[in-house]
């Protein structure tokens, strides 16, 4: 009860920045350098020409009559049609989001599959052969950049063992699970390699607290220590972070999506700003800032889940 | 009723690595504790009462080293393999731990907290576990008990969570309660049904208690026999009649005289002048030397050890018969 009440709150809370967001996308859109028309029609077109079509986009308007239009189709689930690619700029969400998030999904999920376990071995054995191995290991992987992880990984496990495919989406859910396998392992480095400082300092600050040594005189098997009592414990500050590098993590699939040629929402955003296909640009900014709203929600809601102090 | 068991505690000695180099919290303490008695365990902050404790059932975290031998039930629980601690720990063997604002979970609500005792040591199922909780609740005095094992840490007051950190010890009937000020935090009459709760299971259980305290009144109406801690050694022990009764270290003198006596004037709190060494600078010889009014180069030079003086009766003091011999001179 406390919980939905809470929930609901947090979601009509989430409301003004979503408006704040959407002005922000537009006033970005409208004031970068460049034209939908003269991206169209190249460098040499006629004055004329540009004009008309800016009038067809509606773009001779006032601005802030435009981004009233612009609100009011959106309430009405319109985000206008796309200008390069003749579509709805909703149907093209539709089809490449999916594939955004599925990515994001796996590299987060491939993230705390490995710095979880890799946080525990560096925690216990702290200051020894195996912390010192895993902590410098993932130092380097935090300071290459994601794309060049990305072409490492492409190189080696795609083109020379030929494991995975260089590229590409598949058709079948098994089949975009194996294409995006290595483009979430890239995703999932710098991610990991900052989960797990994080929880390993996280679990080193709770081991040594009282309540576990009274768990430890209460005789319970060190299994049940370990995760009961210090993991719930020293999670709370890793799922704050984790909520936090959401975002940056999406904007790493941007980067890789182009790396890997993956039709997702990211790579539709690149391509659209190329193109100055406002719409879209609009549509896709507005849809991944609605994602990771949404995670910041899902990330608070887990949080006071996880610690009843905050419950109120 | 169940056989109780003993404890015997020899030559125990807990070192720390500090910045300041190794110091020695508690420097080779021995002490029995027989099934049903009461041991009180006194001395000033900083003594070593907590760490001796802890040192007991393995609680020492490395580099701290723990040294000596803690003999239970036949064997020594500083080498005994981690499956045999574990089934002492909590089912033979419960500690009350003295600060009770950070020894509960805040996340894990209190109910589960006692339950997690239970399930390790007795073979009760879910609704028997839940049932010996709330008969635990009602025990210590946690009104409501129903409702409350619901409840996480962060919604007791620290007397409650006092009683429900003596819930989680006391479930499992120990054999041995090692009772760190397990009645701090409560008021008086609460303190008085902790102790009377405590004096019954050792009654009906035949278990043995070492009480650590700050309140020698306390150590008068419970305990059997009490140890007196001087910077990490014990400086004189025997029943609670003769040393209350007779005091032989200037140390334990100056504890008593600090108590406001039943009937007299209430007048200013007689503090032992001085205070306590740094562990990281032991003066040589005696320890409570450079505060003990009876000291002299003697004591300054050698440390005495602790020695018996009767049947049940040591002290670590070169002067003890002086010190007995001077009644009066403090009250
Ligand atoms: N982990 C540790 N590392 C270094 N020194 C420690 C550690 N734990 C305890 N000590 C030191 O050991 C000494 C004894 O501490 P202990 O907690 O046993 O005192 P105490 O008699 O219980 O005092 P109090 O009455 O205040 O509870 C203190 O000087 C303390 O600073
Ligand atoms: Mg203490």
């Amino acid at each position: 009860m406390h919980l939905l009440l809470y929930v609901l709150r947090r979601i009509i809370q989430l409301i003004p920045t979503l408006l704040f967001i959407a002005l922000v996308v537009f006033l970005l859109v409208h004031l970068l350098p460049g034209d939908p028309a003269s991206a169209m029609l190249g460098d040499r077109a006629l004055t004329a020409d540009v004009n008309r079509i800016n009038h067809e986009l509606g773009l001779d308007r006032p601005l802030p009559v435009q981004f009233l239009l612009f609100l009011r189709n959106l309430l009405h689930g319109d985000l206008g049609r796309s200008i390069q690619l003749h579509q709805s700029v909703v149907s093209l969400i539709e089809q490449r989001l999916p594939v955004t998030i599925l990515l994001t999904v796996m590299s987060a999920l491939v993230a705390v599959v490995l710095a979880l376990p890799l946080a525990f071995v560096a925690a216990l054995r702290r200051d020894r052969e195996a912390d010192v191995l895993i902590r410098g290991t993932f130092q380097i992987g935090l300071s290459m950049p994601v794309f060049y992880i990305g072409l490492l990984l492409l190189t080696f496990f795609g083109a020379y063992l030929r494991w995975f495919p260089v590229g590409g989406y598949g058709d079948t859910f098994a089949s975009h699970l194996y294409h995006l396998f290595l483009p979430a392992l890239t995703l999932a480095l710098s991610l990991s390699a900052v989960l797990m400082r994080n929880l390993r300092q996280a679990i080193l600050s709770v081991i040594g607290a009282e309540y576990v040594d009274f768990a430890r005189a209460k005789g319970l098997p060190a299994r049940l220590v370990l995760l009961r009592h210090v993991l719930r414990n020293a999670l709370i500050s890793t799922v704050t972070l984790f909520g936090l590098q959401i975002g940056t993590l999406l904007g790493g699939a941007v980067v890789t999506e182009t790396v890997f040629a993956i039709p997702g929402a990211g790579r539709l955003m690149i391509e659209s700003i190329y193109g100055r296909d406002y719409p879209v640009v609009q549509g896709t900014t507005l849809c991944l800032a609605v994602v990771v709203s949404l995670t910041f929600l899902l990330t608070d809601l887990i949080q006071v889940m996880l610690d009843p102090r905050l419950s109120r | 009723m169940k056989a109780g068991l003993s404890l015997e505690v020899k030559n125990l000695s807990t070192t720390f690595e500090t910045p300041l180099g190794a110091v020695t919290a508690v420097d080779g303490v021995s002490f029995d504790v027989h099934p049903g008695e009461v041991l009180g365990l006194v001395g000033e902050s900083g003594s070593g009462k907590s760490v001796t404790l802890r040192s007991l059932i393995g609680l020492i975290h490395p580099p701290g080293k723990v040294t000596g031998q803690v003999t239970w039930n036949g064997q020594d629980l500083l080498s005994v393999p981690p499956g045999r601690l574990r089934r002492v720990r909590g089912g033979e063997i419960a500690m009350i731990f003295q600060e009770p604002m950070t020894a509960l979970n805040p996340v894990l609500t209190v109910g589960l907290q006692v339950e997690e005792n239970l399930r390790a040591h007795t073979a009760l199922d879910r609704g028997q576990r839940r049932a010996r909780a709330i008969e635990l609740f009602d025990l210590v005095g946690i009104p409501d008990a129903k409702r409350r094992l619901e409840n996480y840490p962060h919604q007791f007051s620290g007397g409650m969570r006092q009683r429900v950190m003596i819930a989680i010890a006391l479930a499992s009937n120990p054999k041995l309660l090692l009772a760190d000020e397990p009645t701090t935090a409560l008021d008086v009459t609460i303190q008085d049904q902790i102790l009377k709760l405590i004096l019954s299971l050792r009654d009906e259980l035949q278990m043995g208690v070492v009480l650590v305290t700050h309140d020698l009144g306390v150590v008068a109406g419970t305990c059997d026999r009490i140890a007196v801690m001087y910077a990490g050694r014990i400086v004189e022990s025997g029943s609670v009649l003769e040393i209350f009764d007779g005091p032989r270290h200037a140390y334990t003198r100056g504890l008593l005289a600090s108590v406001p006596q039943a009937g007299a004037e209430r007048g200013p709190l007689l503090a032992i002048e001085g205070t306590p060494p740094a562990l990281s600078a032991l003066p040589t010889g005696c320890a409570f030397g450079p505060r003990c009014s009876f000291a002299n180069d003697a004591c300054r030079a050698t440390r005495p050890e602790l020695a018996e003086i009767g049947p049940g009766r040591q002290v670590a003091c070169l002067h003890h018969e002086t010190v007995a011999a001077s009644k009066g001179q403090f009250a």
